[in-house]
C-alpha cells in the first residue's frame, strides 16, 4: 500500500491541534497552526501532483474496517472533489495568517478550533461511504459553533446558534436517508451506490427531498439561506472565509456526489423546482444585497446569489452547466474568501463594517484599492477573471436546457454588477473626508502576503482555466453518462408502450 | 433439577446478597466511621459480582426458568454493576466531602443492584416483581438519603408514593396476563398468546404492565416523578437513577415484552411507539426552560429513555442490539456528567444552577470542554459517542419501517440539540461567573476523564462495543 495521502491530509491538521493543546502560549499556537496547514497544503499539491486525469473513477483510494455491516473507513477522490480538496487546504493557511493579529484572546483555542475544522472539511470531499461522509459534514459544525460564538461580533450567539440549527435540522433528515439506503442497498459504501443507483423511483422522490433538505442550508438556497448573513456578519474574518469558501461548497458537492448519481429520476423530476429557487435566489438576493449597509452582509448575500448560478448550472445536467458550476464554486472559495478578508483589513483599522463610514479610501491605500478592485470585477463575473467563467459556463449550460432560466439568471449579472462596484464606488472612491479615515494605513506586508496570491490566483483562473478542467472533465463526463444512461433506463418501459400504442 | 446448580447460577447474585448482609453488620457493628471502607468493600463486592458474571455459564436457567442467565443479562448487568459502582465512588467523595458519611448509603446501592440484577434475568413475571421491589425500595430510601434536606425527603415520599402506584399497575396488570394465559413464566405465555391470538384481557394486561414498566424508565406520560426526584436526590444518587436504574429497567422492559408477547406486537408496538415519541418530544422540549442542571439532567433522561424505546418498537434483534449500544453509551456519558456536576462545587457548597457555569471556559478549560462534550454526546452529536447510540437506534427503527417515528425522533433531536447547546454556549461565550472550585478528588476525575475518553473515540474503534451488543441481542431474539 502507497502513502495514504488523504488521511494524511484530513489528519494531520489533528495532530497540529494537538501540538498546540501541549503548547498553548499564543505565538507558539500561531507558528504551529501556520506550519500545520501550509503542511497540508503541500500535501494536498502532493496529492493533485499524482492525481491521473485520464480516469475518471475515485483515486488514492484507503479502505479500512469500521462499523462493520457494510459501512467501513472508505476514503478516496475523483476529479469532482479532488479540487475541493486543494481548495480547503489552500485557504486554510490564508485564514490563520488573517487571524494573525485580529484574534488576540485565546488564541491556542481558536487554533485548535480551526485545526479541527479543517480535518473535518478535508474529510467531508475524501469520504467515500455515506455515514462517513455524515459524521464529517455534521462534526464541522462545533468547531465553526465556537468560532462564531466566542470571537464573533455582538450578536454572536443568536448567529452561532442560528448557523448550527439551520444545518442540523437539514442534516439529520438526511441522516434517515442515509439509513433507508443502507437498508435497501445493503451498504453505505458511495461508490457501490454510484455504481448501482437502483432505488425505486418512489423511493428516490424521498431520499432526494431528504439530501435536499441538508444540502440546500447548506448550499444556500433561497429560502433557507438566512442564517447566511446572519453567520458572515457575527463571524471573525477567518471564519468567514471558511464559511464562505469552503462549507458552503459542502451543499453543491452533495448535490453533484449523491443527487444527481444516485437518484436520478428524483433530479429530473425537481429539476425545475431547483431553476425556480435558483434563479429567485440570483435575482432576490441580488436585490436585496444592494440595499445593504453592512460589508460582510453584502457579500454574503452576493454569495447566495452566486451559488443560484451553480445549483442552476448543476441541475442541467450538462456538461457546460456542471463543470461551470464547479468551476464557480471553486472561483468563488477564492473570491469571496479574497472579499471578506479585504473586509477584514479595513475592519482591523477602524472596526466596523459600515458601508457609509469608509469612502475615498484609494488616496491612502493604492494598494489595498487595486486588490479590491480585482476582486470585486471577479465578483462581477468580469472576463478575464476567474468569476467570469463559472457563470458564462451555467449559463450557457441553462441555456441550451431552457432560455428563460437563462435569460432570467442574466439579469443576475447585471445586479451583481450593480451592488458590487456599488460597494467599491463607496468604500474605495471619492474624496477621502471622514476624519477618522485620514490616518488610515495601506496594506501592511503580512496583508499584502495574504492578497497577493489571490489575486494572482483569481486572474489566473481567469485566463488559463484548463487545469482545473483537465481534472474534472472525465469525472463530470461520466457523471453525466451515468444519469443519462439511469433515465433512459427508467423512461424506456414508457417509450416501449408509447410506441407499442401508437403501432397499434 | 437441584438446589446447587440452581443457586451456582444466581452465584453473583448471592455475592451481592450475602456481602451487603455482611458489610450491614460490619457498619452496625463498627458504627460511622467504617464508612469509607464500607464504600471500597461495596465496589469490592461489586467488581467480585462482575468477575462471577464474566466467568459465570455462557447460558443458564434456574427455579423452573424464573431466573435466566445469559448473554443479555450479561450485558446488562455488566453495565448495572458499572454505574453502582461508580456511583459509589462517587458517593463516598460526595459524602465525605459533607462530613455525613454513612455506611448504609453503599449497602443500599448494592442492594439495589441485586434487585436489578434479579431484573434482568427474570424469566416470570414474579420473579420480575421481586426484583423490581427489592431495587425500588432501596431507591426510595436513597432517594430521600439527605434527610436532613427538605427537598431531598420529599423527593424520596414522592418516588415512594408514584413508585408503589406504578407497582400496583404492573401487579394488576400481571395478574390479568395469568388470568387470561393461565402461566407467569414468559416462555409459557409466549406459546399461549401464539396459539390463542390476543384475547381482550391479555391486551389489557399488557397495557398495564408497559404502564407500570414506562413509570419506572420514566417515560412520558408517567415521568412526573422525575425532575422532583432527580434534582431531590444528592447528585451520586441521581447518578445511581440515571444510569444503574435506568439499564435495569429498560432491560427488563425488553424481555418483558419481546419474550412472552412476540406475536402481539402490533398491539404493544402502538403503545410504545406513542410513549417513545411523547418522551423524546418531551425531554427535549421541556428540558429548554430549566434552570437547574439535575432537573435538565431528567428532561433529558426522559428524551433518552423515548430514543431508547424506539428501538423496543422495531422489536427485532438489531432493536435490542440498539437498546444496549445505546444504554451502554447512555451510562458511560451520563456517569461523567454527574461527576462534572459533583465538581460545581463554589467555596466548598454544591451549586447546581445552570447559571454557575457561565463562561466555564476561562476560569477552567477543560472541565468546561469535557463537560460541554458530554453534553453534546447526549445530543447526539458526531463524532462523540452519542451519535454512535443514536445512529443504531435509528438504524433499527428505519429496518423496522418506523419511518414516521423517527423522523419525529430526529426533529427531537434537533431541538434537544438547543439545550445542550445552550448549555455549551454559555460556558464558551457568556463572561464568567465566579471560579469554581479548583480541587478534585482522584476518584472523580479518573470517572471524567475515562468517560470523555469513551465519549471521544468511540467512533475511532466501535467494533467492541457493537459486537457485544450484538451478541447480547442475539441471545434475547436469536
Amino acid at each position: 500500500m502507497s502513502l495514504p495521502i488523504l488521511s494524511l491530509c484530513t489528519f494531520v491538521p489533528l495532530l497540529g491541534a494537538l501540538a498546540i493543546l501541549l503548547m498553548p502560549k499564543p505565538d507558539s499556537a500561531r507558528w504551529i497552526a501556520q506550519g500545520t496547514t501550509a503542511v497540508v497544503f503541500a500535501l494536498s499539491l502532493v496529492m493533485w501532483a499524482n492525481f491521473d486525469n485520464a480516469n475518471p473513477g475515485f483515486q488514492m483510494v484507503e479502505k479500512l474496517e469500521w462499523l462493520g455491516g457494510g459501512i467501513s473507513y472508505h476514503m478516496g477522490v475523483d476529479g469532482i472533489s479532488m479540487l475541493f480538496v486543494v481548495l480547503t487546504a489552500g485557504l486554510m493557511p490564508f485564514c490563520i495568517l488573517a487571524s494573525w493579529e485580529s484574534i488576540e484572546t485565546r488564541v491556542a483555542e481558536y487554533m485548535v478550533a480551526f485545526l479541527v475544522l479543517e480535518t473535518m472539511m478535508i474529510g467531508v470531499f475524501c469520504a467515500l461511504d455515506l455515514v462517513l461522509f455524515y459524521v464529517l459534514f455534521e462534526a464541522g459544525l462545533i468547531p465553526m459553533f465556537l468560532i462564531i460564538g466566542v470571537w464573533g461580533g455582538k450578536r454572536r450567539v443568536y448567529a452561532s446558534f442560528k448557523f448550527f440549527l439551520y444545518t442540523f435540522v437539514g442534516s439529520v433528515l438526511m441522516l434517515l436517508a442515509i439509513m433507508g439506503m443502507y437498508w435497501y442497498a445493503g451498504t453505505t459504501d458511495i461508490v457501490a451506490l454510484l455504481d448501482n443507483p437502483n432505488f425505486p423511483p418512489q423511493m428516490q422522490t424521498w431520499l432526494w427531498l431528504a439530501f435536499f433538505a441538508s444540502f440546500a442550508v447548506k448550499m444556500p438556497m433561497w429560502p433557507v439561506h438566512t442564517w447566511l448573513p446572519d453567520a458572515h456578519v457575527e463571524a471573525p474574518t477567518a471564519g468567514s472565509v471558511i464559511l464562505a469558501g469552503i462549507l458552503l461548497k459542502m451543499g453543491g458537492y452533495g448535490f453533484l456526489r449523491f443527487s444527481l448519481p444516485m437518484f436520478p429520476v428524483a433530479t429530473e423530476m425537481f429539476a425545475p423546482m431547483v431553476f425556480t429557487m435558483s434563479v429567485i435566489a440570483i435575482i432576490y438576493t441580488s436585490l436585496v444585497a444592494l440595499a445593504q449597509e453592512d460589508m460582510k452582509k453584502l457579500i454574503a448575500y452576493s454569495s447566495v446569489a452566486h451559488m443560484g448560478f451553480v445549483t442552476m448550472g448543476i441541475f442541467t445536467v450538462n456538461h457546460q452547466g456542471i463543470e461551470g458550476g464547479i468551476f464557480q464554486m471553486l472561483s468563488h472559495g477564492v473570491v469571496a474568501s479574497a472579499l471578506f478578508l479585504c473586509v477584514g483589513v479595513v475592519y482591523d483599522r477602524m472596526h466596523t463594517r459600515e458601508i457609509a463610514a469608509y469612502g475615498g479610501l484609494v488616496n491612502r491605500m493604492p494598494l489595498y484599492a487595486a486588490c479590491f478592485l480585482v476582486f470585486t470585477l471577479a465578483n462581477v463575473g468580469m472576463p478575464g477573471t476567474g468569476g467570469f467563467v463559472g457563470e458564462f459556463l451555467t449559463m450557457l449550460g441553462a441555456f441550451a436546457h431552457n432560455s428563460w432560466i437563462a435569460i432570467f439568471a442574466a439579469t443576475g449579472v447585471i445586479l451583481s454588477a450593480a451592488y458590487a462596484l456599488l460597494l467599491y464606488r463607496r468604500v474605495v472612491f471619492g474624496a477621502l473626508v471622514k476624519p477618522s479615515l485620514k490616518t488610515i494605513q495601506d496594506l501592511t506586508a503580512r496583508e499584502i502576503a495574504l492578497l497577493a496570491p489571490l489575486v494572482i490566483i483569481t486572474i489566473a483562473l481567469g485566463i488559463y482555466p484548463k487545469p482545473v478542467f483537465d481534472v474534472t472533465t472525465p469525472a463530470v463526463a461520466k457523471l453525466i453518462s451515468d444519469n443519462k444512461a439511469a433515465l433512459a433506463a427508467h423512461h424506456a418501459p414508457k417509450v416501449a408502450i408509447v410506441q407499442k400504442e401508437a403501432a397499434q | 433439577m437441584n438446589i446447587c446448580a440452581d443457586l451456582m447460577v444466581l452465584l453473583p447474585e448471592l455475592i451481592l446478597a450475602l456481602g451487603a448482609m455482611a458489610l450491614l453488620l460490619w457498619g452496625a457493628i463498627g458504627g460511622e466511621k467504617t464508612a469509607p471502607l464500607i464504600s471500597w468493600g461495596s465496589i469490592a463486592l461489586l467488581a467480585a459480582a462482575g468477575v462471577a458474571i464474566v466467568l459465570g455459564p455462557e447460558q443458564a436457567t434456574a427455579f423452573n426458568n424464573a431466573f435466566i442467565a445469559d448473554g443479555f443479562s450479561r450485558f446488562a448487568k455488566l453495565l448495572i454493576l458499572a454505574g453502582a459502582a461508580l456511583s459509589i465512588l462517587l458517593a463516598e467523595e460526595y459524602f465525605t466531602r459533607l462530613n455525613l458519611s454513612r455506611f448504609e448509603l453503599p449497602v443500599l446501592m448494592v442492594i439495589a443492584s441485586l434487585g436489578m440484577m434479579l431484573m434482568v434475568s427474570s424469566g416470570s413475571f414474579l420473579s420480575l416483581y421481586m426484583g423490581l421491589e427489592l431495587q425500588s425500595l432501596a431507591l426510595y430510601v436513597l432517594a430521600s438519603f439527605n434527610r436532613d434536606s427538605l427537598r431531598s425527603t420529599e423527593a424520596g415520599l414522592k418516588y415512594f408514593v408514584l413508585g408503589a402506584l406504578s407497582s400496583g399497575m404492573l401487579l394488576y396488570g400481571i395478574s390479568l396476563i395469568y388470568g387470561f394465559t393461565g402461566s407467569v413464566e414468559f416462555a409459557a405465555i409466549a406459546t399461549v398468546t401464539a396459539a390463542n391470538g390476543a384475547s381482550l384481557g391479555v391486551i389489557f394486561g399488557i397495557v398495564f404492565v408497559i404502564a407500570g414498566l414506562a413509570f419506572k424508565v420514566s417515560a412520558v406520560p408517567f415521568h412526573m416523578w422525575t425532575p422532583d426526584v432527580y434534582e431531590g436526590a444528592p447528585t451520586p444518587v441521581t447518578a445511581y437513577f440515571a444510569t444503574a436504574a435506568k439499564v435495569a429497567a429498560l432491560c427488563l422492559f425488553l424481555r418483558a415484552i419481546l419474550i412472552p408477547f412476540p406475536e402481539l406486537i402490533t398491539q404493544w408496538r402502538q403503545i410504545i411507539i406513542f410513549i417513545s415519541v411523547l418522551s423524546m418530544v418531551l425531554g427535549a422540549v421541556a428540558a429548554i426552560g430549566q434552570t437547574n442542571i439535575k432537573r435538565l439532567m431528567a428532561y433529558s433522561s426522559i428524551g433518552h429513555m423515548g430514543y431508547a424505546l424506539l428501538g423496543l418498537a422495531a422489536g427485532t434483534t438489531l432493536g435490542v442490539r440498539g437498546v444496549l449500544i445505546y444504554l451502554a453509551v447512555y451510562v458511560a456519558t451520563n456517569i461523567g456528567v454527574f461527576a462534572c456536576i459533583q465538581a460545581m462545587r463554589r467555596e466548598g457548597k454544591s451549586v447546581e444552577s445552570i447559571s454557575d457555569l457561565a463562561g466555564l471556559a476561562r476560569t477552567d478549560l477543560k472541565l468546561a470542554v469535557l463537560f460541554s462534550m458530554l453534553f453534546l454526546s447526549l445530543a447526539g452529536l458526531p463524532p462523540l459517542a452519542g451519535f454512535v447510540a443514536k445512529f443504531y437506534i435509528f438504524l433499527s427503527a428505519i429496518e423496522a419501517g418506523l419511518i414516521w417515528p423517527s423522523v419525529i425522533g430526529v426533529l427531537a433531536s434537533t431541538v434537544g440539540l438547543v439545550y445542550y447547546l445552550r448549555l455549551t454556549a454559555i460556558m464558551f461565550f457568556e463572561e464568567p461567573a465566579p471560579a469554581l472550585d479548583k480541587g478534585r478528588a482522584f476518584g472523580s476525575t479518573a470517572i471524567m476523564l475515562a468517560s470523555g475518553a469513551v465519549t471521544l473515540a468511540l467512533l475511532v474503534a466501535p467494533s467492541p462495543l457493537i459486537n457485544a451488543a450484538d451478541a447480547a441481542a442475539k441471545a434475547l431474539l436469536p
